[in-house]
């Protein structure tokens, strides 16, 4: 790993455990989706730190970690931004950073409705060995990931991505469906297209009157699909991959949130196994801020 | 990835913290005016409680008779909304007290509207995500607090 980078992170990570120790306890109620959105945004004026690993196995090439942080700010009910720093290990290779996002969400309708839209805006600045598999588009296959971290790293991708971010919530079921549509700005790439469903339900409905770690109503599970359907010239399922992952979260009373993703290839053109785990937590950015400062929030 | 890139993100960031801390009426519930504002706050900071629809209004807890609910309404309330409305639903730098008489005098049925809905325009979320129970023992729980008391009939624990 470059120095230089390395030092970027230790400082990252200094700042957001500077902003945990003056913030208030945040406020997590996460869905356990890594990959699926649904229609909830970050509360306004919080400051959510997430940390994500994805592990995968490669045929023709080097199984590989990916990594990812994100900072994730609610600025008002109906808009929240954040920003993604990727970088991934490739074993017997390197370990690399691969480049950042920069996501904005807005929620399109006021009140709650049968289908709840949000419209997700992404631009991502990544190399070509960018690994985290955060969403499947277009003609992404797995002999795609086997290039060596030193070629890879070379071709640089300016994309801009859009979502239609559709859920709804009943019966303590949240259904999410994206559409993903990517234009990457670098060449003359089509747009590139895909979809990411999901399903989840905490183990308990109702809370219970004692706070606990391992109450059911902490644990949410369910399932997510994602996958590419390929780009405007050839729109479809030839040449495309596809996941099925079972996931789960564990939302612990002190705001940690824990999530836990199995993902399987669902045809000869994906990885076969992904496993991915994150970390995350909230905290009340403005009166971190405000404490640090020595002003009473 | 460059410094340059690093440095641009950071930008971002800082930038979303500066819109927070600038421009804060802009995102957050009119301030002060949760438990010792004018009338004429009161009416403004309060007047999404008289958009609930009147099917919704009228829905019954099927909560309020849980022993139970009051604590687990107030462990959710700690989780989920002390941050905004104060850790004894005072008001907070963010939203209102809901001891005034608009909240407490409101059906339970306008209440849980306003948990599933939210107030988005104002800074408050929705809270749909919470199950459709938890938003009835939070009801429970708010219904249950005793402007100028310290602590609700039955305190969270």
């Amino acid at each position: 790993m470059q120095r230089s980078s390395a030092s970027v992170r230790v400082r990252l990570c200094l700042l957001a455990l500077a902003i945990a120790a003056y913030a208030h306890r945040g406020l997590a109620q996460e869905s356990p989706y890594i990959v699926t959105y649904d229609h909830y945004l970050e509360e306004p004026g919080s400051l959510e730190v997430e940390y994500f690993s994805t592990f995968g196995t490669q045929r023709g090439g080097n199984d590989f970690h990916a990594f990812w942080g994100e900072f994730e700010y609610g600025v008002t009910a109906w808009w929240t931004t954040e920003v993604y720093l990727d970088a991934q290990t490739t074993f017997n290779e390197s370990t690399i950073l691969t480049g950042f996002r920069f996501e904005n969400r807005f929620r399109l309708l006021q009140l709650e409705h049968f289908v709840n839209p949000v419209l997700y805006v992404e631009y991502e600045q990544i190399s070509g060995a960018d690994k985290i598999l955060k969403e499947v588009e277009g003609h992404d296959v797995e002999a795609d990931y086997a290039v060596p971290n030193a070629i890879a790293r070379k071709e640089h991708d300016h994309e801009l991505e859009w979502k239609l971010l559709l859920s709804k919530t009943f019966n303590g079921w949240n259904v999410a469906e994206n559409t993903i549509a990517t234009k990457n700005l670098t060449g003359g790439n089509p747009w590139e297209f895909g979809y990411a469903i999901g399903a989840s339900r905490p183990l308990a409905l109702k809370a219970s009157a004692k706070r606990c770690s391992f109450c059911r109503q902490n644990f949410i599970a369910g399932v997510e699909m994602y996958g590419g359907l390929g780009d405007r010239h050839d729109f479809g399922l030839h040449d495309t991959s596809h996941y099925l992952a079972p996931v789960a979260a564990w939302n612990l009373p002190s705001d940690w949130t824990l999530r836990l993703s199995a993902g399987f290839g669902l045809n000869d053109n994906s990885h076969r196994f992904l496993l991915r785990w994150g970390v995350s937590r909230e905290f009340d950015l403005a009166e971190g801020i405000a404490r640090m400062m020595g002003r009473k929030p | 990835m460059n410094g340059k890139k690093i440095i641009f993100a950071s930008l971002l960031i800082s930038m979303a913290v500066a819109a927070e801390l600038v421009f804060p009426p802009a995102f957050a519930q009119k301030r002060g005016s949760a438990s010792n504002g004018s009338p004429s706050n009161q009416e403004d900071v309060y007047a999404p409680l008289g958009k609930a629809p009147k099917k919704a209004a009228a829905r019954r807890n099927p909560m309020e008779n849980d022993s139970d609910a009051v604590s687990a309404g107030g462990n959710l309330f700690a989780e989920h909304c002390a941050e905004c409305h104060g850790e004894m639903a005072e008001g907070g730098r963010k939203a209102p007290s809901l001891l005034a008489d608009p909240v407490q005098q409101a059906t339970p049925g306008t209440l849980f509207w306003i948990l599933t809905n939210g107030v988005v325009r104002r800074g408050m979320p929705v809270w749909s995500k919470l199950p459709e129970p938890e938003r009835w023992q939070l009801v429970t729980y708010i219904k249950s607090l005793q402007p100028g008391e310290k602590t609700p009939k039955s305190a969270p624990q």
